[in-house]
Parts: C-alpha cells; structure tokens; sequence
C-alpha cells in the first residue's frame, strides 16, 4: 500500500520534471492548409461531433516556398481536413482538459531563463470553452497554441495580457510565430527531454504545468488509492468471510497476477517485489482504460513516451539495484564460455541490460498510441468522406461504417488495454526474477546457453 | 522520397508481424486439436506470445516513423 503511494507519486513527479508534452505537431500533408475540426472526441456511433466552430490552424503554412505572413493569421475559415493533424493533436498532451466539448483550464507552471517561475491559470490565454484551445491573449510572453503553450521569444513582448491575432506555424520546422501588434514573433517550444528525436530539445522555456496527462495521473491515483483502501478494509472486517462486491472483483485479478507472474518467477522471493509489480500492472491497467474512455478527456498517458520512459526506467533501477553476485556474473562475464566468446559475449550482454527496458517503454507506448490513432481515423472517415461538411450526404454514408469500424477497434483496445499492462508486468518479473535468482542447479551448462 | 521509404519499411515489419502471429495462430489451433482440454492454457499463452511479438513490429513502425 505505502509503495504504491510513493511509487505513483515518483511517477507524477518525475513525469512532469521531464516534460512529457510528447507533442506531433508536425503535419506530414504540406500542401494543405492544415486545419482539423474538434473530431475524435465522438466515439459514439452515428454522432457528429458537437464542437462551436471550425477553424484554420492559422494561416497560410508552407504551400508555396516558405513564405510565412500574418495575413491570414486567426482567420477562421473552412479547408481541407487534414486526418493526420487531428490524430496527432488528439494523442498529444495538452494545458487544457476537455470533457466532450467543453475545455477546461488547467493550471500552468512555466518556467523560462529570463523571467523565471509563473504560475497561473490557462484561462488567462482567453480560450473560447467550447472552441478549440487556442488562446487569444498572450499572458507573461507566453501563448496557447491549440492546447499547448509556447514562449515568445522575445523578452521585450508586453507581460501583462495582450490580444494576439492568430498564431501561424510553419511545418517544415516544426515552429510557431505569434502574430500580434502587427509584426510576427517567433516562439519556442517547450523543453522535452528526447535529445531531438522526436522534434524537440532543451531551449530556454521548461513546461512543468499540470498539463491533461498529469491530471488524468491524478485521477487515476486517488481513484486506485480510494478502491484498494477499501479492498483493505473489506479483507479486514471481514476476515475469514468469503469476499463480496469489489474486494471480489480486485482479488481475482490480484490472485491471477500473483500466481500467475510473480510466484512463478520470482519463487520464494516474491513478496518483495510483488507491491512494486502490482502498483505496476494496476497503474497501466487504469490509465489505458481511463484512456479509452471516449468523451472524458481522451487522455493518452500510457501513449506518452516520456511516461513509458520512467516506468521502464523503474523497472531498470528495481532489476538491477537487486541483482546478485550470479546475475553480475552472468551479465559480465559469463562462466563456462571460452576467452574469445566473451570479448563478443559481454558488449552483447550489457547492451542487452539496456536494450530490454527500452522495449518494454517502446512496445505499451507503440501498442497504446497505435490503438487511439486507429479510433481516431476511424473517426475521421465521416469527416473525409463529407469533404468537411461540404458533401452531406457523403458523410451519412460514412456514418455507419464509421461507427462499426470504431466499435470494433474500442473492443480490441480493452482487451489491449490488459494485456499489455500484463506483458509489461510479466517481463519485468521475468527480469528481476533472473536478477535475483540463485547460483543452484546451472553452472556448468552455459556454453550452450543462449546469449539472453 | 524519404516519407514513402519509412511507409514501404511500416509496411514489411506489418508482413513480419502478420507471419509471426500466424505462426502462433495456427500451432495454437494445432495444439488445441491435439488435446482439447488444455485449450485454456494454450489460449493464454498464445495471446501473451502474439503481444510479444507485435510488440516487435510496432516498435520498427515507431521507428520508421522517426525517419523525417
């Protein structure tokens, strides 16, 4: 119980430390103006979605040489839809919550070099609540940008709240300018700690904002926190009973878990580490399921890399802060295989140390990501196949096969859902059990053993 | 041309993975056939092995994703 408390809250803090705005704002289609309508939010079958308004992402982005102006900046107008936008924004963090149609500011803890540490509200950037999280006024140099905020770079832009026509971005570079005061100003991203890899890098602005990921952490933390309190007491007060209600439906799963992942790989040792895989296995159980809750925020934290980053980094810290003597061994140089297998073995098997919990992080965030982005198109064929509300009848058509096709994905996604956080859990135990095992029964036989 | 190089390679580690779960599907089946009663173990172990390996897959897509 203790473990699972600290366990969740290292996760929450560590999580917001490393910025994990995983944001794709990166459009692939460079022809368009990009602009995506307030979809992915209407899993249910046959509905349209019940946003305010369409409206451009801004501006003329890159059709034609890379010309940028403010011309078209914060016009709201009708264009292509653009599927791959609308499904990378609606998988990204944001600064604001949006139950169905309605946003929802969330508070905002900004740091930069130049006038250090902010604290306020999202609804100073005067987002419409029904609209589409983009903020209309610049507060403290910085501005909500579809959801996500930005810091104008410039330190000599006005701090208290100033009205910005529109923000435009260009795609080749992944960069937004602010167009206010009749001249354009150029804005940095927030910090993200993937060295590049995914468009980002360290600049001068650290986002440490209870963003939708870290709130949606929250929720599902108090919430496990309520129900296994409960599970606890119920075994308490009713001890020798047969179990009811919840305390019923959590020991199941707890018993299938312990018996089937701990006990078996870890033997004897296993109540050490069974808070740790338990906290593990119901952490990525509830976010996924809260993840596919349709209308409630859609927020995509076991999609988020940076999150799956720490689990995995957890899991790294447990397997090797418990590996024995026999394990060290192992790793380093193997017993039982000759001098000049072990120049090629012992590289091998310490990239192996490293290679494993990345797959763990890179297969539940692929897995989880995969699944919305399908919903999400899915989704959007009503949008396509209308060409934008400009062909009606086009869209009814789309509906049911629309709606069918996602009833059919959300189902697979449950089952995902649980499965993957038991993959997860089960390798894990399967590393700390090699970890953590004894010396009996193999020393001689490792010249025909497998490198790992 | 570097985007549809990342789709054609998106593409092969789909073929990869729908070999891999086929290969596990119809040793399954195969299992089943021979000794109907175990069909509960089979059925979860063929589930846990197709995560792995579409795990595998999907971070190739992930990867492939990466090249701009």
């Amino acid at each position: 119980m203790k473990f699972k408390i600290i366990f969740t809250l290292i996760c929450l803090f560590s999580f917001s430390i490393i910025n994990a705005q995983n944001k794709h704002d990166h459009d692939h289609d460079h022809d368009h103006s990009s602009q995506h309508d307030h979809t992915g939010h209407d899993h249910s079958k046959g509905g349209h979605d019940h946003s305010g308004h369409n409206h451009a992402k801004g501006g003329h982005d890159s059709d034609s040489g890379h010309e940028l102006d403010c011309s078209h900046a914060g016009n709201h107008h009708e264009g292509e839809f653009d599927p791959g936008a609308t499904a990378f924004h609606h998988i990204a963090d944001a600064n604001v919550y949006s139950i169905g149609p309605i946003q929802i500011p969330l508070p905002c803890i900004l740091y930069n070099k130049n006038s250090g540490l902010d604290f306020f509200m999202s609804n100073k950037f005067g987002f419409h609540s029904l609209g589409h999280g983009d903020g209309h006024y610049a507060y403290k140099g910085y501005v909500l940008d579809g959801g996500t905020v930005r810091m104008i770079q410039d330190a000599n832009f006005p701090k208290e709240k100033t009205e910005i026509k529109g923000i435009i971005h260009d795609h080749e570079t992944n960069e937004a300018f602010v167009c206010a005061n009749g001249k354009m100003w150029p804005t940095y991203n927030n910090s993200t700690a993937d060295f590049g890899l995914f468009g980002g890098g360290i600049t001068p602005f650290f986002d440490f904002s209870i963003t939708k990921n870290v709130m949606t952490m929250l929720i599902i933390f108090l919430f496990s926190f309520w129900l296994f309190r409960k599970v606890a007491k119920a075994y308490k007060t009713r001890e020798g009973l047969a179990p009811t209600g919840v305390q019923g439906f959590m020991e199941t799963m707890f018993v299938f878990i312990q018996d089937e992942v701990c006990k078996p790989f870890l033997g004897d040792k296993y109540m050490k580490y069974q808070p740790f895989l338990m906290s593990l296995f119901f952490f990525i159980l509830f976010l996924n399921l809260f993840g596919q809750i349709p209308f409630f925020g859609g927020s995509n934290v076991t999609g988020n890399l940076a999150f799956t980053f720490i689990l995995a980094l957890f899991a790294f810290l447990v397997t090797n802060l418990s590996g024995n003597k026999h394990y060290w061994q192992h790793v380093l140089n193997m017993p039982g295989v000759p001098g000049w297998v072990k120049i090629i073995l012992t590289p091998v098997e310490v990239l192996g140390l490293f290679i494993k919990p990345i797959t763990l992080m890179l297969r539940l965030c692929a897995n989880i990501t995969a699944g919305h982005m399908v919903i999400i198109i899915f989704v959007s064929f009503i949008f396509i196949f209308s060409q934008n509300g400009a062909v009606p009848a086009g869209g009814w058509a789309a509906v049911i096969p629309s709606g069918l096709l996602s009833f059919f994905m959300m189902a697979i996604e449950l089952l995902v859902a649980f499965i993957q956080a038991f993959v997860f859990t089960i390798l894990t135990a399967s590393y700390i059990g090699a970890a953590v095992e004894d010396a009996h029964g193999h020393e001689d036989d490792h010249g025909h053993e497998l490198a790992h | 041309m570097g985007g549809s190089i990342a789709a054609i390679g998106m593409g092969l580690a789909v073929i990869g993975a729908g070999i891999g779960v086929g290969n596990i599907g119809a040793k399954a089946m195969e299992a089943i056939a021979r000794q109907p009663e175990a069909v509960g173990d089979i059925r979860s172990n063929m589930i846990l092995m197709a995560a792995l390996v579409e795990g595998a897959a999907l971070i190739a897509i992930i990867f492939s994703y990466l090249v701009k």
